[in-house]
């Protein structure tokens, strides 16, 4: 395993294009077109997972109501777009902003809640935003929902067609990563890990951890909103039950299994998850308790998840330390 | 030392009748201090005298029930505990709480937080202000971490190290605030004599290049030898502020840690 991380790091670069190269081949690689769908749904998990990764995993913030900024996007998306005509690549953005917003107003309450009751506070945000879609039903269409969604431009492809639509996921995909790796490796995010960490000391270091907080909440919610907006026109049909509590806990579900924390795990997770859902159709409900019998398996053995930090301390990796030179670096203490 | 002090300076950090009740229990009781520029000022007691709580209350962490304190001439009382490290107090905790899952150098980088300004925008967008704070953050990071002896630490989890280098971490991170005044709740706790001696040796050597330190410590030797100034507390209340001979020679403070009653002569007598 380290060897592997060894040759991948030494090479990254090279590595990263061949990765990038690999994923613009696989539509036109792949026979069936159902199966291109499966593709295109794991890239818009691995951008859902990875939105809420950056709440729960950087932050430490346990946000379970994922689905509902997901939901704002997708709304935003599928009424502009219906209604007023306004082009996809401009909403894309502008839901993006409304999901940050909506995720501005949950934080707020919940800046003095943590643990459990933030989840709570969430989790009811996005039910309420699943029951407005619900029941509005001059704007949202109710329980018909909203159907015919224009599919995006892009440069001239038929993207009605999984196999050019799947383009899109991966731009968004791409583009979260490589602004995602950006915002934590700064002082930002460093900030956000802090909190994680442990609040009282990020405070006596003069972090505004109730600002942080927030900025966590609505960047993880503006990109869940980013990508809701990429799923409505890809489905072409949305409607309220399709942004149930449960396509939140499937997310939390991929974070879970493929590691919190780390920007690979949403990706692991996403994959994992989603061929197993399809794989496993046969057995109808009864996948359900697949994945539940998965996550506890996780939890027991290993709990910082597939691609968790593997030289963690709950990893019981080996302690990574350099042999001290006598008389150099411990002269004072 | 203390004498120079006097001379109508104001102090760095002043304490006026603090109180702090948690109920009926009243945990720091009406307790005054000054600690001016350049002390090394020592708080003991024993334990449960309210030590940590009062330096809580220095830090925002607490508000006080009653009392003032003043920071450099300013009134901090009721600010948070950000806006108080904003100001340069930094602090380090009684029961270790650094951050286990970043490397030793990213601990220390949380603390040039408030010396640096970049934002969101700046870190994806890589701007200027981004490059010249990551450098700034970087270069006085790996300062800190060479001038206190963890260099070859830099990129080991921190929850990873030993007690002792844990402490360290957390003063390092201290550091990186460029505190003003800079207050350790018992640095030497879960150290052995010879590490004590050496953070002994450290502490001095800060407070030569200018630092003022107000330090809560169990070990006399350390408090004895290194403090110029002593905070006495017992029961949340202030028996004695003094230098260390006066502390040592004070029969209240001799009782609060010794207890009252005959000595072992007297009673044979």
């Amino acid at each position: 395993m380290n060897k592997i991380a060894a040759v991948v790091n030494r090479y990254r670069a090279l590595f990263l294009v061949l990765v990038f190269a690999v994923l613009c081949a696989l539509p036109f690689v792949i026979p069936k077109a159902l199966y291109v769908r499966y593709a295109c749904n794991i890239l818009m998990f691995t951008t859902l997972a990875g939105s809420l990764n950056a709440i729960n995993g950087y932050s430490g913030q346990t946000c379970l109501g994922q689905a509902g900024f997901f939901a704002i996007g997708a709304y935003t998306c599928a009424i502009f777009s219906t209604r007023f005509g306004l082009d996809f690549w401009l909403l894309l953005p502008i839901a993006g902003v409304l999901a940050a917003l909506v995720g501005l107003i949950v934080s707020l309450p919940t800046l003095k809640l943590q643990g459990i009751y933030l989840s709570i506070v969430t989790l009811g945000a996005s039910e309420i935003i699943r029951i407005i879609a619900q029941t509005w039903t001059p704007v949202t269409g109710g329980a018909l929902g909203i159907k015919n969604i224009p599919y995006p431009w892009l440069f001239g492809l038929d993207t009605f067609r999984p196999k050019y639509y799947y383009f899109i996921f991966l731009i968004i995909g791409v583009v979260f990563l490589f602004v995602t790796n950006r915002v934590l490796r700064s002082r930002v995010g460093r900030a956000w890990i802090s909190i994680r960490e442990d609040q009282i000391a990020a405070k006596s270091l003069g972090v505004q951890t109730s600002f942080y907080k927030s900025l966590n909440f609505m960047y993880g919610a503006f990109w869940a909103g980013v990508i809701g907006c990429a799923y409505a026109p890809f489905v072409n049909y949305i409607e309220a039950s399709q942004f149930s509590t449960d396509t939140g806990f499937n997310v939390l579900a991929m974070i879970v299994i493929g590691g919190q924390g780390t920007l690979v795990g949403p990706i692991v997770g996403s994959v994992i998850v989603t061929v197993l859902t399809e794989s496993l159709r046969f057995l109808e409900n009864w996948r359900y308790v697949i994945y539940a019998l998965i996550i506890i398996l996780m939890m027991w053995l290993r709990p910082q998840g597939i691609a968790g930090a593997s030289h963690s301390m709950l990893a019981g990796g080996k302690i990574k330390r350099k042999p001290i030179r006598k008389g150099g670096a411990q002269e004072h203490v | 030392m203390s004498e120079r002090n006097m001379n109508g300076r104001t102090p760095l950090l002043e304490a006026q009748g603090i109180c702090k009740y948690f109920g009926g229990l009243k945990a720091v009781e009406n307790v005054d201090m000054k600690i001016y520029a350049g002390d090394i000022f020592g708080i003991i007691g024993p334990n449960g005298a309210g030590k940590t709580t009062f330096f809580n209350m220095c830090t925002g962490n607490f508000q006080p029930t009653k009392g003032k304190i003043f920071f450099d001439g300013e009134e901090i009382t009721g600010m948070s505990p950000e806006t108080v490290a904003q100001k340069h107090i930094a602090r380090t905790f009684q029961n270790l709480q650094i951050f286990k899952f970043m490397t030793v150098l990213e601990n220390v980088k949380i603390g040039c937080h408030i010396k640096t300004r970049s934002n969101l925008a700046d870190a994806i967008l890589h701007t200027r202000a981004y490059r010249e704070d990551e450098r700034y953050t970087t270069e006085k990071s790996l300062e800190i971490l060479n001038r206190i002896g963890l260099s070859s630490y830099r990129d080991t989890l921190a929850g990873n190290l030993s007690y002792g280098t844990q402490r360290k971490v957390e003063i390092a991170r201290a550091m990186a605030l460029e505190p003003k005044i800079l207050l350790l709740d018992e640095p030497a706790a879960g150290m052995n004599p010879l590490e004590t001696r050496s953070l002994m040796e450290f502490i001095q050597s800060l407070n030569a290049d200018g630092y003022t330190i107000a330090v809560i410590e169990h070990d006399m030797k350390f408090v004895m030898n290194s403090c110029n100034r002593i905070l006495v507390l017992n029961f949340g209340q202030k028996i004695l502020e003094g230098t260390p001979t006066e502390v040592k020679n004070n029969p209240e403070v001799q009782s609060a840690y010794f207890g009252k009653g005959m000595v072992a002569g007297e009673a044979i007598q």
